[in-house]
């Protein structure tokens, strides 16, 4: 209970353990808390460089849609309206034909019209011959009276 | 206890007192065979007790601490560095509480105090007889487990904590600025003439202010480990008067020993807490 040396040497045990300690325990491990506290701030900062990142990556995709669907109505829309205007263009070509065709067909029966008047009038000349002939009780010589049935063909 | 049955302050006596070695009565170094003995050893006589056991908590823990310390990793700890870096934190945050300027020695010197002042403690949890037991197998008469029941281990851990403090106050305000403190103030005057009027009562005011610091801080130390250690003793002593007592007694022990866990881990931080504010205070301008 008396105090003695003692003293002396726990002192001097003291400051040999403090100065150990302050060289060799102490400066590793803040070291490592720091390099880890450090990994970590990195970590989350990148983290939050991420979420930024893929909020961005979010909205621009969001614009890309909108403007492909935007670009998709103007394409269906020119589409439409080149549909209907091949749609008005096939309609006239067709107006076209078929007025063409039935141009063509009047013209044809015009010409059958006047070879069936042609015909007619040749048979009714001859006709009209063969019935004289007969009242004269003679042949009509149709060369010498060629001129009389002209004027008689012209005539019907 | 050798063999011989003891009163109960004999008994208490002999848990009470020291391995001393020193010089006897007869000029020759040796161990004391007796508290008087040890008592007539005078000043130059060492508790080879209390100075092996802390030593060698000590080495315990400065080379648990540097095993981890060496391979302390930035990536995921272990289970020691964990533990290892649980208390670093716990220190570095009291540190940074408390002690304002810069200086690298304070948070290993902090740390040093309450893990080895912790385990100085510790070993009151150890039943009291073991201790002495062990040492008699050994041949030595006395043997005290637990160093910081030793007011020669709690002054010399105080005046070590004193001297740094010296040692800062003027490293760091020069010596004129220490004398300053000392002499200017709490009384502090305008004029010279009442400035040294003041001066012999602030010297004094300021002298027992500095002096109580590692007187207190020993001595809280000290008191509360040796009574708890009396208190261990004293219950030993019942587990001998009778089965009714006895059985009283291990129940007492219990809670006494639950209740010392508090008390040595509060004592440790006290003491690394009050070296910091005392290291803080040698280093600020003006208190």
């Amino acid at each position: 209970m008396n105090i003695t040396a003692t003293l002396i040497g726990q002192s001097i045990a003291f400051f040999l353990f403090v100065w150990f300690c302050m060289k060799f325990v102490w400066p590793p491990i803040m070291k490592a808390l720091d390099q880890r506290k450090k990994t970590i701030a990195d970590g989350l900062a990148a983290a939050e460089k991420g979420r930024h990142e893929l909020e961005l990556g979010h909205k621009k995709a969001l614009e890309t849609i909108k403007k492909a669907k935007g670009d998709a109505a103007e394409v269906i829309a020119l589409a439409e309206k080149r549909a209907a205007e091949i749609a008005d263009e096939a309609k006239q070509q067709a107006k076209a034909e078929a007025e063409r065709i039935v141009t063509a067909a009047r013209a044809d029966i015009e010409q059958e019209v006047n070879r069936a008047r042609e015909h007619l009038r040749a048979a009714v000349a001859e006709l009209a011959v063969t019935g004289a002939a007969r009242i004269l009780e003679k042949e009509v010589d149709a060369k010498a009276h060629a001129k009389l049935l002209d004027a008689v063909v012209k005539q019907l | 206890m050798s063999g011989e049955t003891l009163t109960s302050s004999e008994y208490i006596t002999h848990h009470l007192q020291n391995l001393t070695f020193g010089r006897g009565a007869d000029g020759a170094w040796g161990l004391a065979h007796s508290a008087q003995e040890a008592r007539d050893m005078g000043f130059w006589s060492f508790n080879l007790d209390s100075l092996g056991i802390s030593v060698l908590l000590g080495l315990l823990f400065l080379l648990l601490f540097r095993w981890v310390a060496k391979r302390a990793t930035a990536g995921i700890p272990g289970g020691a560095q964990n533990f290892v870096e649980w208390i670093v934190e716990f220190i570095d945050g009291a540190v940074k509480g408390s002690f304002t300027s810069r200086n690298p020695l304070v948070a290993p010197l902090a740390l040093t105090i309450f893990v080895w002042v912790f385990l100085m403690n510790l070993m009151d949890l150890f039943a009291i007889d073991h201790g002495p037991k062990l040492a008699e197998s050994a041949g030595l008469h006395f043997f005290k487990l637990v160093p910081s029941t030793d007011p020669n281990v709690t002054f010399g851990l105080a005046l070590s904590v004193f001297a740094l403090v010296l040692f800062y106050s003027v490293k760091v305000k020069g010596i004129g600025g220490f004398l300053a403190e000392l002499t200017l103030q709490p009384f502090q005057a305008k004029s010279l003439a009442m400035k040294i009027v003041f001066l012999p009562v602030n010297l004094f005011l300021e002298t027992v202010n500095l002096v109580a610091k590692p007187i207190s801080l020993s001595l809280r130390l000290f008191g509360n480990m040796y009574a708890g250690e009396m208190i261990f003793i004293l219950i030993a002593v019942m587990y001998g008067a009778g089965l009714v007592l006895g059985s009283f007694a291990g129940l007492l022990h219990l809670g006494w020993a639950i209740f010392h866990i508090l008390i040595i881990t509060l004592q440790a931080f006290i003491f690394m807490t009050l070296t910091i504010v005392y290291l803080d205070m040698a280093h600020a301008e003006h208190h």
